[in-house]
């Protein structure tokens, strides 16, 4: 038989013994909603079904029932047991007509206009024709309705009685079925509504659905198709596999024990079970695997009604939609796909008049592709639309705080484009009903890496964007790989196993240090290296680090397109192994993804190369889980800043807050001119005053000068340094030093004395003498800045000074309550929240009475920016929140405020 | 998962002291001089030295994980977690493996005792001058003949959040 038509056939029997029951539900509740129109679209779906198979005859019936069930969803007709009564009626002619295709492969002859007529007539009038026939039958039919208003128990008593003690209930019907068009009335209604019930009841249930066919169709059984399969429980299905893996290894390890022992009695039966097991293992993973197909047969559907949505032109093709996977696989990346191809057609594709300028043919192509390699399962989403905007991407970006805009000139098109997987990252510009909400590429990721599978992401801009999704075939038995390292065994996963590289120093292959971090050349690239031992705390002998650089093995993991290399000492093989949850206790070791038991009987831990590449500091790609961690480190660790750290004019480490950098760009020394005997440069149109550290720097004679760029709004300013170290996140806690000029203070960052410079001041450098004349025009507003971090209160003062405001910095409250109190007054207060002694929130509440301040508007500063702070603020009165380090929110919060008074 | 039925259900386990008639069942463990009792319901196995596959990065508490008849059992180190010193001779240990919330946990000991049956009047609460890491982890103590019992509280034992907090 067809396969479209056996399928057709297994699902509507199923559709139609849930419409029975629901049917029976309804006429109960009558006005429950959610019933019709679950009814009224499993009617829905058989009509249209048989619309797309050629089943005309069929469709008619089905067509009428659904009119009739539209009407009474409109609220145009209502649920009485005789409009059910019809459509159980055209439900059981469906049924019949379902046997005899079953049978015959095609449509019996004849019609069912009788049936339909009825149907029509019902729709239209609201009135069952042919009253009079069933008339015979109406004291039952009515005592049916009597029991409407029945509890349900009492109705199933009812039924019981029906049943049990009264066996000619609805046999003495049964004549009458066979003489008349429509006799099921009578006993219908009683006992339906029970059977839904109870299942004892159930015979009587069939028996009087049985008489109201015609005589043949009485004897339409239950669907043969439908018989040749079972529904099992998706859990009873689960356990046999759990056992299944559990008895795989069990037999690695009998045959383990038996290798190398050739006359071992053991040997054949062993053999034996080895190939049961493998039969065993095979059929139980069978019972698990679908098509892919099924996932995918909602596609066509979406795409169309998308199409004429977005008013697209588009062509959804599918292939290798029979690739089998895992019915677990399978459930979990069906929402991910949906999601994806919908992105596809939303996103990806152009409309008519888009695609007509590109030149492209006016039908977009969606292309659905899935293949099994090497144990896993490649699902390939291509479009070829107008690709990812590489620019829009970047604005959004810094628009949502994931990167700045120094940090993106430094990333290659790939890194780019990997943030569409953040969570909230949506650059469609409108939403649209189908896509756009920003939840979406973080979900599919996430849901992804779940199950242990990874997506990849190419895109050319006007070419079209490829997603290939890899995913294993199955769960339950992951294949890994055996690596020693400090005396222990782990597994990694191979899925993210790239490659094994020897490196010794005499081979191709060695690796090399930069500043102790050990990378290696790998073709033309340089990866970064982490060894395993170091991470996990086993390395015991301080000096072992160069015993590696002789002989190493290196493991060339990837985590999403970061790839990353692992240095082990020893490499076994491969090993299927069935991946067991670690203890509580242990959930909080990132490194691990789980515990397992070898074929020896040993216990061995699976290592997380996501976790891994976290821990070793790749952050920017990392997916959503990195930032998530990320983002606890640094709650729990108090407040940790970014500092840029760079060298400028000496050997000595400075540092500044990376938030105030705005780019960090090379200048070619030959472009630098003088102008009034100060050096600047052209800079994105415009002219950029370059400043030195102090007065004694030596510039380069030539090449490139690496140069912070400041940017306060319109103008901008270079700081010509050395050389930039590195961004270094850590807890500022600034030691005081500030009688030179141009710093703020020493701090310990990343383990070295750094000199913190004053950004505020080289700002004014650069302004005062060029723009200075400026800032003098008009009268300055007064700024009190009340900040217990002597640090904050050097960065904000000449920061503020130069946004041409009057800045009076205090340390605490009490400072400035003295102020209040000497009859000072000022324009707009900005305070931190933590302060010691009284804290931002009491001196706002202290204020908020207060005769000659209590107008001056209060913008609250801090780091921790939480809705129950901002709300806390906003009631004591501050006017506005700005979080640290933001300084152009400062500047234009403080503006905005006092020109809103 | 298959063996959950075989599994002590864990209500039985905090009930352990209430229930019963005048006299409790414990399986007794030694540590250095001292006594320690675990209520005999809370046991699954009393296992030799066996071999434990050490888990980097882990509370020093947790000495590794080991592999009893195909589950994954975590073995924690009790001198350690009662703030005791190494054993100092060479003597391999005994472990009683109990079950907290499902998970197997393999409780590392010098050695494991018997199964005592003490009367229920010889309980005392712990003395208020008990360390206090002890006194977390105590239920309280039995007064035997020529020893104290001191009545290990399982689920306490194993949990290493609250601990963690206290470290920190």
């Amino acid at each position: 038989m067809d396969d479209l038509l056996s399928e057709f056939l297994t699902e509507t029997s199923e559709s139609l013994s849930t419409l029975d029951v629901e049917l029976v539900k309804l006429e109960q509740n009558p006005n429950d909603p959610d019933i019709l129109s679950n009814i009224f679209r499993l009617v829905h779906t058989i009509k249209g079904t048989c619309g797309f198979l050629g089943l005309p005859r069929l469709e008619a019936v089905a067509h009428a029932g659904e009119n009739v069930l539209g009407k009474i969803r409109d609220g145009e007709l209502v649920v009485t047991p005789d409009a059910v009564t019809l459509v159980l009626e055209s439900i059981d002619t469906i049924k019949y007509l379902l046997g005899e295709l079953e049978q015959n492969e095609t449509e019996p002859d004849g019609n069912d206009a009788d049936l339909i007529g009825r149907l029509n007539h019902f729709a239209d009038t609201g009135q069952i024709p042919g009253g009079a026939p069933a008339a015979a039958a109406a004291p039952a039919a009515e005592e049916a309705d009597e029991e409407v208003p029945m509890t349900d128990d009492e109705k199933l008593q009812a039924a019981f009685d029906a049943a049990e003690y009264d066996p000619d209930f609805e046999v003495p019907d049964e004549p009458a079925a066979a003489a008349e068009p429509e006799p099921e009335a009578p006993a219908k209604p009683a006992a339906p509504p029970a059977a839904a019930k109870s299942q004892e009841v159930a015979p009587a249930k069939k028996a009087a659905e049985k008489p109201k066919a015609e005589a043949p169709r009485a004897e339409a059984k239950e669907s043969s198709v439908a018989a040749q399969t079972i529904r099992v429980n998706v859990e009873l299905l689960e356990n046999l596999m759990t056992l299944v893996s559990e008895l795989v290894l069990t037999r690695n390890q009998l045959l383990q024990m038996v290798r190398g022992k050739d006359d071992s009695e053991f040997t054949v039966p062993l053999q034996r079970l080895s190939h049961i097991t493998t039969d065993l293992q095979e059929g139980v993973m069978k019972t698990r695997m679908q098509p892919i197909g099924n996932a995918w047969a909602k596609l066509p559907r979406i795409v169309r009604d998308l199409a004429l949505e977005m008013n697209k032109k588009i062509d959804l093709q599918m292939i290798g939609a029979d690739t089998e996977l895992d019915r677990q696989v399978l459930e979990l990346i069906k929402d991910p796909l949906t999601h994806m191809v919908r992105n596809s057609a939303d996103h990806g594709l152009e409309d008519i008049p888009g695609r007509r300028d590109a030149g492209k043919p006016e039908t977009g192509t969606v292309t659905l592709n899935a293949y099994h390699e090497g144990g896993h399962i490649i699902i390939e989403i291509s479009d070829d639309g107008r690709g990812l905007n590489l620019e829009r991407i970047k604005a959004k970006a810094i628009a949502n705080g994931l990167a700045t805009e120094s940090e993106l000139e430094g990333m290659g098109e790939q890194q780019i484009q990997q943030f569409i997987f953040k969570a909230g990252f949506s650059t469609a510009e409108k939403v649209t009903s189908v896509s756009g909400r920003g939840v979406g590429m973080d979900v599919v990721r996430t849901n992804i890496e779940k199950i242990g599978g990874t997506v990849e992401l190419k895109s050319v801009e006007g070419r079209g964007s490829t997603f290939i999704i890899k995913i294993p075939l199955t769960l339950a038995i992951v294949s890994a790989l055996i690596v020693e390292s400090g005396g222990e065994r782990f597994a990694i996963p191979q899925i993210s196993v790239l490659e094994l590289v020897r490196a010794s120093n005499n081979s191709e292959h060695s690796i090399e240090r930069i500043h102790d971090t050990p990378v290696l050349r790998l073709r033309n690239r340089l990866l970064p290296l982490v060894t395993l031992k170091k991470i996990l705390g086993l390395d015991t002998t301080q000096e072992s680090d160069d015993a590696v650089d002789e002989e190493a093995f290196i493991v060339v993991a990837q985590v999403g397109t970061y790839s990353f290399g692992i240095i082990v000492d020893r490499v076994f093989d491969t090993e299927e192994i069935v991946v067991k949850p670690v203890a509580p206790i242990l959930r909080d070791l990132s490194l691990f993804s789980g515990n397992t038991i070898l074929g020896d009987g040993s216990v061995i831990m699976i290592l997380d190369p996501n976790g891994i590449a976290t821990r070793t500091g790749e952050i920017t790609v990392g997916g959503s889980q990195g930032v998530e961690g990320k983002a606890k480190a640094d709650a729990s660790d108090r407040e940790t800043t970014s500092m840029l750290v760079f060298r400028a004019g000496g050997s000595e480490v400075r540092a500044v807050p990376l938030a105030l950098v705005a780019r960090l760009e090379e200048i070619d020394v030959e472009n630098i001119e003088h102008s009034n005997g100060r050096p600047l440069v052209q800079y994105r149109g415009k002219l950029m005053p370059l400043v030195f550290i102090d007065g004694s720097y030596q510039m380069k004679a030539e090449g490139r000068q690496p140069t912070l760029v400041f940017q306060d709004r319109e103008r901008t300013m270079g700081l010509v340094v050395d050389e930039i170290v590195d961004i270094v996140d850590d807890v500022l806690n600034v030691e005081l030093t500030a009688d030179q000029d141009g710093l703020v203070g020493s701090a310990v960052i990343d383990g070295k004395a750094t000199d913190l410079i004053d950004a505020g001041y080289y700002l004014e450098l650069a302004f005062s003498d060029w723009f200075g004349t400026e800032d003098n025009g008009g009268e300055k507003k007064r700024v009190l800045l009340i900040d217990d971090s002597p640090f904050f209160r050097n960065l904000l003062t000449p920061m503020l000074s130069v946004a041409g405001f009057n800045v009076t910095a205090v340390e605490n409250a009490e400072q400035a309550m003295d102020l209040k109190n000497r009859g000072v007054l000022f324009d707009a207060i900005i305070s931190d929240i933590e302060m010691p002694g009284m804290n931002g929130f009491e001196f706002a509440e202290a204020l908020q009475d207060d005769a000659e301040w209590g107008e001056i508007p209060i913008i609250a500063l801090s780091s921790h920016t939480k809705e129950e702070d901002f709300e806390r603020g906003r009631q004591v009165g501050f006017s506005d929140y700005v979080a640290k380090f933001d300084r152009d929110a400062l500047v234009s919060t403080l503006i905005q405020t006092l020109s809103s008074m | 998962m298959s063996d959950k039925n075989a599994l002590v259900p864990s209500q039985e386990k905090g009930g352990a002291l209430e229930l019963g008639g005048d006299s409790q069942d414990f399986v007794t463990a030694n540590i250095g001089k001292q006594l320690f009792g675990i209520p005999v319901l809370t046991v699954q196995d009393v296992l030799g030295p066996q071999r434990i596959t050490r888990i980097p990065l882990s509370p020093p508490e947790v000495a590794g994980s080991l592999n009893l008849r195909g589950r994954i059992v975590t073995a924690i180190d009790v001198r350690k977690r009662l703030g005791l010193r190494d054993r100092e001779d060479d003597e391999p240990g005994m472990s009683i493996v109990v079950d907290e919330g499902g998970e197997l946990y393999s409780l590392m000991v010098d050695q494991v005792g018997e199964v005592l049956s003490v009367p229920k009047k010889a309980f005392e609460q712990n003395p208020a001058t008990l360390d206090p890491r002890w006194r977390e982890f105590s239920d309280g103590i039995f007064r035997l003949d020529k020893k104290l019992l001191v009545i290990l509280d399982v689920t306490r034992l194993l949990d290493f959040t609250s601990s963690i907090k206290q470290a920190g």
